[in-house]
């Protein structure tokens, strides 16, 4: 039978990698996730434990794609926890992408908001100047940063990882970072994925330098097509509108970086 | 593989290679829907619609369940095109409902879904709403006895609500739903209760559980109820036959969708043949002809629900459009004038 995008296709995981101490990266053959566009996303069910939105990982073998996870609650544990030969069903793809310029590009990223960035890295032109900041809380928490580096080995480059205590590269908040490449350089886009604070600064200093900005975000999600409403953020819908935003619109937008809605739909304060 | 920092050096050789010139040229962003949602004011007739009392200007609404959190999302919905909207069934206190999976399709046709009545509660939903000016927003109720409905319409006091349509049918929370419309004493209690607090018409969702239907149609009816609202999902399960096991987190849910469609017309007919009582028909509707099919057995007003899934939410300017031409074809000057009208002899 012809694959149901909406109906979870079963994969079986074929190599896991540890990324750090609690961060996993679980590899699948999977044709049509391998090919995705920076930013779409897949709706993955741990049989038995739950099912969770994720960004789809790049992976360097042809036919081959990944989720790289972090273990927090129930549902990513369950996903972090699946072994080599384990099966995991997978719904969609979902979701729009990146609009990806030329140029000078900056991107923000921190921890599994790294992965839409990563796919976002495949797509840049030989002639494309690339900066990534990776902000981390500490060093054993920092990945993707030697692999962004190859990725862009034949790219003008620069990789720049902050760490919060300073245990590797250089001390302090990514967004701190952003401001002051941001005054030094001139960009022309930036790109973030992370956690939705880190997202929000970014979003407002380069909306106010006058950069065009996207962000990926990320919501509480049940369905993945825009039925549930599980996802909204003011009148949009992550899963159907998004997961990537242009900066003018999030910026109009009163959630964004303020607020978002826990399982029962509740506004929860950031 | 995916390389991490040790591994590096054996595989990234490839990496080159992975950044096919090519597909840079021919990406395109999938446009944002935003920039999309038009006005659904475009059909040529009146296609307005009168539920027993509750006017609408347009005969399609948003079924319960579906997108059904937010204010914006609802004048969103309602710029493009729908009558009103339904919210999410109300509880007293606010249900986080069930964990993933909680939808998806079923290989063939249809959707499967228990989301497990998840909604911020009544008082903070009240909230959300408070704001509302333009939409006509009809407010779902789901409890187990007729005090839980009179405190959440209490809380709705200073909402601009158009109806209540209280949840009778859900197939698949305890206690509550399905359970209470079994129950057709329990049903008439709940009715007389709410239609003695609200000040605006209430409506009875039916579904098919182990009572027949029509009996708890019978006892909502005998209460006073201002309309009925047939069907709801059916109760219904998929296994994965790869991992042995059932999707759902719940694992029984309601079936929606085309698949129930005949079953919910077929409803809707014996409502509407036995009954002098406004209809909003709902199940499976994802056509404009889906929509006159249910007008014709009985209905004044159709829900969207599933549909919004596979065709997002262009589907209500779609269908009122298509009611619009086939009224124009058939030169019928009202809905009106085609509720009920397969029951001629």
């Amino acid at each position: 039978m012809q694959r149901d995008p909406n109906h979870p296709t079963i994969c079986k995981i074929e190599n896991v990698v540890n990324e750090t101490p609690t961060v996993r990266t679980l590899i699948f053959s999977d044709m049509e996730m391998s090919q995705l566009l920076p930013g779409q996303f897949a709706m993955v069910w741990v049989p038995g434990i739950n099912e969770l939105p994720m960004s789809v990982m790049i992976s360097e073998e042809e036919g081959k794609a990944a989720f790289t996870i972090r273990r927090l609650g129930r549902a990513s544990t369950g996903l972090y926890n699946i072994g080599v030969g384990e099966k995991i069903g997978i719904r969609g793809p979902y979701g729009n992408s990146f609009t990806i310029k030329e140029g000078k590009l900056l991107l923000v990223g921190g921890g599994t908001g790294l992965v839409p960035l990563m796919r976002l890295l495949t797509f840049v032109k030989p002639s494309d100047d690339v900066t990534v900041l990776i902000g981390a809380k500490t060093k054993n928490e920092v990945f993707f940063d030697d692999l962004t580096n190859r990725i862009l080995e034949k790219n003008q480059h620069k990789v720049i990882v902050v760490t919060e205590d300073g245990s590797y590269g250089e001390k302090g908040l990514v967004t701190d970072l952003v401001e002051k490449i941001t005054d030094e350089n001139e960009f022309d886009a930036v790109y973030t994925c992370g956690p939705e604070l880190m997202m929000y600064k970014t979003v407002k200093i380069s909306n106010k330098k006058g950069i065009f900005v996207q962000a990926s975000l990320e919501r509480m999600m049940k369905c993945g097509i825009g039925i549930c409403g599980s996802c909204c953020i003011g009148e949009d819908l992550v899963c159907r509108d998004g997961t990537v935003f242009d900066g003018d619109h999030l910026l109009a937008n009163k959630e964004f970086g303020h607020s978002m809605r826990n399982k029962a739909g509740v506004i929860e304060k950031y | 593989m995916i390389p991490n920092s040790v591994k590096i050096t054996e595989c990234m050789t490839s990496w080159v290679q992975l950044t096919p010139l090519k597909k840079v040229t021919t990406v395109k962003r999938n446009q944002p829907l935003y920039s999309k949602v038009s006005l659904g004011l475009k059909v040529g007739r009146n296609i307005s619609t009168n539920i027993g009392s509750l006017k609408l200007e347009r005969p399609t609404i948003l079924a319960s369940g579906i997108l059904g959190i937010s204010l914006d999302v609802f004048n969103r919905i309602y710029r493009a095109g729908a009558g009103g909207v339904v919210t999410k069934s109300l509880s007293k206190e606010p249900w986080e409902g069930y964990a993933n999976p909680t939808i998806f399709s079923v290989k063939g046709g249809g959707w499967l879904n228990a989301v497990g009545l998840s909604n911020p509660g009544a008082a903070n939903f009240a909230k959300i709403i408070e704001p509302n000016k333009q939409v006509p927003i009809i407010v779902s109720l789901v409890g187990s006895v007729e005090n839980d409905f009179q405190f959440m319409i209490k809380k709705f006091e200073k909402c601009n609500v158009a109806a209540y349509e209280l949840n009778l049918s859900c197939p698949h929370v305890a206690k509550v739903g399905l359970e209470v419309g079994d129950d057709p004493e329990l049903v008439k209690k709940i009715v007389k209760t709410v239609k003695a607090e609200s000040k605006v018409p209430v409506f009875a969702k039916v579904g098919l559980g182990s009572t027949d239907y029509l009996e708890t149609v019978t006892a909502a009816v005998e209460a006073g109820a201002d309309g009925i609202t047939a069907i709801n999902t059916l109760r219904a399960m998929a296994i994965d036959i790869e991992t042995e096991r059932p999707i759902l987190s719940n694992k029984i849910g309601g079936l929606s969708g085309t698949p129930i469609k005949p079953i919910a017309v077929r409803c809707v007919y014996e409502i509407s043949s036995k009954f002098n009582i406004p209809i909003m028909g709902c199940g499976g509707i994802s056509t404009w002809e889906d929509a006159v099919e249910f007008i014709l057995a009985g209905a004044s007003a159709v829900q969207i629900g599933s549909a919004i899934g596979d065709n997002w939410i262009q589907i209500f300017e779609e269908i009122n459009t298509g009611i619009s031409n086939y009224m124009e074809k058939k030169n019928f000057t009202k809905i009106e004038e085609m509720v009920g009208r397969a029951k001629r002899s």
